[in-house]
């Protein structure tokens, strides 16, 4: 599945994004499974908000870290999210 | 303590919790240990979110609800609802037996987040004969309200020789019932499906068929399906990195308030596994003896202990290298560098001639006292 410029992202459906204390970290929970993630990539999952398409992530998280040229990075882990089902076209 | 103090352990992020033993089903391939019948006690629902609180505490986050069949206990929607308060993802492992839409909606009420649904067939004649009970057209009822009520629906098929070859049958009924997930679970060989392993184990020809429809299929729902596929372990020339290695991701309280490294690991001897009413949490899985014993490598024999993959399988499975070879501190007979691995070939060689003819041994309590007299009189 291809990420799609023209349509907003959201988390799938029963996923929960949470951060965890005892691990210092986020995780993404889902039926019978989790993925831990690094803060950069749990902002990127923050910024799918079910408003935001993949150009409007971009300029947010850009501004959020005060950084440019992120779009390579965003995107490319965009992909491996909406391949694992974390999020969706929504 | 035993075990390698050299090790620092992770903390727990799984919590199993065998609610009970009880199951109006009798499937022949459970995995609750076949001599269930010596431990009729259950935890009280204080004893439950002690747990529960404790584990959190820890870092437990997934959480499996499971048994027997959990609806046996009507404290379920009380536990739910604790367990959300605290955090976790809650995973309802289910036959779906008895469950009314009611029950279904007052467990979403309590913050349920999922329930798997498990059919053990793709037709009702051969589905209840394995359940033992007639349970087919409710089970597909229940996960059609499941899906209505907006949970994730998981849709969940234990496969063996029995039903292997309906395997386009059964890809065909988690679509219609518009399936979230299908977790295709060739039979692992513990506990009851261990004693049955003649009558259920397919031939390597019926899984290799198998598993390339199941393929064929995850590509072609990809997007709209997700399919868990559990691999067949005989099959393989590596060893499973069996519960992410002893003691660093799985924890699994049975329904009697043990405390168990592996939901097998009751059928270890000697472990001396301790029960929640006498440790806390925390003392259980920093430092009793039985979660110790395997971590790290210190314990490893040859070929493992020298071996590079031992970082990547562990060396495999405790309960098969010992169901296989009586040495707990054996290399999973799995792995083709283990000395005992001609076990496992001349099994899966003998399942082309098995028939089946051979007797199923159905999974219920008169059959579990039997096999508790048994190990008994051995023990």
């Amino acid at each position: 599945m291809q990420l799609d410029s023209e349509l907003p992202l959201c988390l799938t459906p029963g996923h929960r994004l949470q951060w965890e204390a005892a691990q210092q970290k986020y995780v993404i929970l889902y039926p019978e499974g989790m993925v831990e993630l690094n803060l950069s990539s749990a902002e990127i999952i923050k910024a799918c908000d079910g408003q935001r398409r993949v150009a409007d992530i971009i300029q947010y998280l850009e501004q959020l870290f005060n950084a440019q040229n992120l779009t390579n990075d965003i995107t490319h882990f965009l992909y491996i999210a909406l391949q694992n089902g974390w999020i969706k076209h929504c | 303590m035993a075990g390698s103090n050299t090790v620092n352990p992770t903390p727990p992020r799984w919590l199993l919790a065998e609610l009970s033993y009880r199951c109006p089903l009798q499937c022949p391939y459970c995995a609750n240990p076949v001599d269930y019948a010596r431990y009729p006690e259950e935890l009280s629902t204080e004893d439950w979110k002690r747990v529960l609180t404790q584990a959190r505490e820890l870092g437990a986050v997934q959480l499996g609800l499971s048994g027997g069949e959990p609806l046996t206990r009507s404290d379920l929607e009380i536990l739910v609802a604790h367990a959300r308060e605290l955090g976790y993802y809650s995973n309802l492992i289910t036959s779906g037996y008895g469950l009314t839409e009611a029950r279904i909606a007052a467990l979403k009420k309590a913050g349920l987040d999922h329930i798997q649904v498990s059919i053990q067939a793709s037709d009702a004649e051969l589905s209840d004969y394995l359940a033992g009970t007639r349970s087919f057209e409710h089970k597909l009822q229940v996960a059609r309200w499941v899906k209505q009520q907006g949970y994730p629906m998981v849709l969940c098929v234990v496969l063996h020789r029995q039903n292997i070859e309906q395997m386009p049958q059964i890809l065909a009924m988690a679509e219609a019932l518009e399936a979230d997930y299908l977790e295709l679970a060739n039979t692992q060989y513990y506990g009851w499906a261990h004693l049955n392993r003649q009558a259920l184990l397919p031939t390597q020809e019926q899984f290799i068929k198998a598993e390339a429809i199941a393929q064929a299929f995850k590509a072609k729902v990809a997007g709209k399906m997700k399919i868990y596929y559990v691999i067949p372990d005989f099959y393989e020339q590596r060893p499973k990195a069996c519960m992410n290695g002893w003691g660093t991701t799985f924890l699994t309280i049975a329904p009697d308030g043990t405390a168990l490294p592996c939901h097998s690991a009751r059928e270890l001897p000697n472990l001396n596994c301790p029960n929640v009413k006498d440790f806390s949490i925390q003392q259980i899985w920093y430092e009793s003896a039985a979660f110790n014993k395997f971590r790290g490598f210190e314990w490893m024999q040859e070929p493992c202990r020298s071996c590079e993959e031992k970082f990547k399988d562990f060396g495999g499975c405790r309960c098969q290298a010992y169901l296989f070879t009586q040495d707990i501190n054996a290399t999973d007979p799995v792995c083709n560098k283990s000395p005992h691995h001609s076990l496992i070939t001349e099994l899966t060689e003998s399942a082309t001639h098995f028939t089946n003819e051979q007797p199923l041994i159905f999974r219920n309590s008169r059959q579990s006292r039997h096999y508790s007299l048994i190990n008994e009189n051995q023990n």
